[in-house]
């Protein structure tokens, strides 16, 4: 967060840079079980995001002294690809990757039923192929997809979404710009149906006032995401009827002769 | 890091005293255990503080140089945070390089530091563009009993603010203090099954589903947050963190003066 810039990013009718209003989502996208070695996967755009997502298990733990004997656990990889940003990003881990790796598997971990898998480890592996602000939770968004997509038993999906504060005004789904000159930015990850927040991070700079909107719009938000996530699966799952096609005339019944 | 284990019976104790509303040292639900802070305890760093949380026991100091600024803000000083959880602090800590925990740690007090704009980087500006200060603050845990988000950052805001500018001995015209702003404070709660915790001994946070740290700044304002564990939170437990987090942030930056 800049915190002290004087960019505008809204106009005088509420309008922002992208020509959306303060409380509405960029275009998204689902798309389940697009990878074909993967045991699940998901594709998601939220704007100009660009997010895979892949699971693997449950399967054996590795490292062995991570195992539980009790439940699975979930370790999920969040990753940004070398030319997913603007200036290239060295490949491998970095200390921001790491924290938002540990967060996401411990949203995914609460809807996942990992005492059904003792000893095993659930491996979910995020890559973000374009960024544009909002990579975390259109990442989250997708592994709940591909965990769905995985037939792994799950409480809920998990919807995520980023709400800030830009030109002092309380906004949803920041993307880059905003991203950058905004005074601040809270990722929130809900279940809809139970209230539940799984996942939830500030910095910058929100009165209680600000704060509340900002739950208000999250809250909404998450609503509709979720709504998305289930009909990216039921595209993925439903069984297609054959188009213009008569159901076939029963055979009729061979005649007997005597 | 390896798992921290609980014995079942431990595990059920805390959960038995919980059920008759009381904690394992009998603290009220949003009372803090005994705060110590002792500054300047390190004499070769710039900065530095003890902070004691109970028995959590943190030493924070402040290193500072003068380099160049990142291209992107060629007139502000750097700040830098790490945190290390060394083997003497616990038997589940590893030497080795920071894991996610250390990592995790060490982001949440940089942006408590940062997004309070506790410290005012544009003062710390020598020459724009070549020169400027650059702060490192470095957390080290020297005895694990819970609660290192709150022990770390008040160990951090104690050190930058007891830190002089060693300007002289770069040959950058006399010492001065760190320009201070504002004054962050975090607190961290948990959520064990229906009840809320402020300051979670070590026991308390392994028996807990799931932590919130907040850092609130002197007018009440949200700088910072951090939702952790596997846990989840309704709202109405998130709105309660946050507003005992504005209650006993006030608290402590009054004790602390």
């Amino acid at each position: 967060m800049g915190g002290t810039s004087n960019v505008k990013l809204i106009d005088d009718n509420g309008i922002r840079v992208d020509g959306r209003t303060l409380d509405e989502l960029r275009p998204i996208k689902i798309e389940a079980g697009v990878l074909k070695r993967a045991d699940g996967s998901a594709y998601v755009e939220f704007g100009k995001n660009k997010v895979l997502a892949a699971v693997y298990g449950p399967r054996e733990c590795h490292p062995r002294h991570m195992q539980d004997p009790s439940k699975a656990i979930v370790q999920c990889k969040y990753n940004m690809i070398a030319f997913s940003v603007n200036d290239r990003k060295r490949p491998g881990p970095d200390r921001r990757s790491v924290e938002i790796s540990k967060i996401i598997s411990e949203a995914l971990e609460y809807v996942v039923f990992t005492e059904n898998f003792p000893r095993t480890s659930i491996d979910v592996y995020i890559e973000v192929l374009q960024a544009n602000a909002g990579t975390r939770c259109a990442g989250l968004t997708a592994a709940s997809v591909a965990l769905a997509d995985a037939g792994i038993p799950m409480k809920d999906l998990v919807p995520a979404v980023a709400v800030g504060k830009v030109n002092d005004q309380v906004v949803l789904d920041l993307q880059k710009e905003e991203d950058n000159f905004g005074q601040a930015d809270l990722p929130i990850a809900m279940i809809p149906r139970t209230g539940e927040v799984l996942l939830m991070q500030m910095d910058g700079h929100m009165t209680m006032d600000e704060f509340d909107r900002a739950i208000e719009l999250g809250v909404g938000a998450c609503k509709k995401i979720y709504d998305l996530q289930k009909d990216a699966l039921q595209r993925r799952y439903s069984v297609e009827q054959p188009v213009g096609e008569e159901p076939e005339e029963p055979a009729p019944a061979p005649q007997t002769e005597g | 890091m390896a798992r921290e284990i609980m014995s079942e019976i431990k595990r059920d104790h805390v959960h038995k005293l919980l059920a008759k509303g009381k904690r394992v040292d009998n603290r009220a639900w949003d009372e803090f255990r005994p705060i110590s802070i002792q500054t300047g305890f390190a004499e070769n760093a710039e900065g530095s503080a003890r902070v004691k949380l109970g028995n959590t026991d943190v030493l924070v100091g402040v290193k500072m140089t003068v380099g160049e600024p990142f291209a992107d803000t060629p007139d502000r000083g750097v700040l830098s945070t790490n945190a290390e959880l060394i083997p003497l602090a616990s038997p589940t800590f590893e030497s080795g390089p920071p894991d996610e925990n250390s990592i995790e740690l060490a982001r949440v007090c940089d942006r408590g530091i940062r997004e309070s704009q506790m410290v005012d980087l544009e003062k710390l500006c020598i020459e724009k563009g070549k020169e400027v200060w650059i702060m490192f603050v470095d957390m080290y845990v020297l005895d694990y009993d819970g609660n290192l988000f709150d022990a770390a950052f008040l160990g951090a805001v104690s050190a930058l603010r007891s830190t002089m500018v060693p300007a002289k001995a770069e040959g950058k015209g006399e010492d001065f203090p760190l320009p201070i702003r504002h004054m962050p404070i975090s607190v961290t709660s948990v959520q064990i099954e229906n009840s809320i915790l402020v300051d979670p001994t070590l026991d308390e946070e392994k028996v807990a589903a799931a932590r919130l740290t907040v850092t609130t700044d002197e007018n009440g304002d949200l700088r910072a947050m951090q939702k952790g564990l596997t846990g989840a939170l309704t709202l109405e437990q998130i709105y309660k963190i946050v507003e005992t987090s504005q209650r006993l942030g006030n608290d402590l930056r009054k004790m602390i003066g």
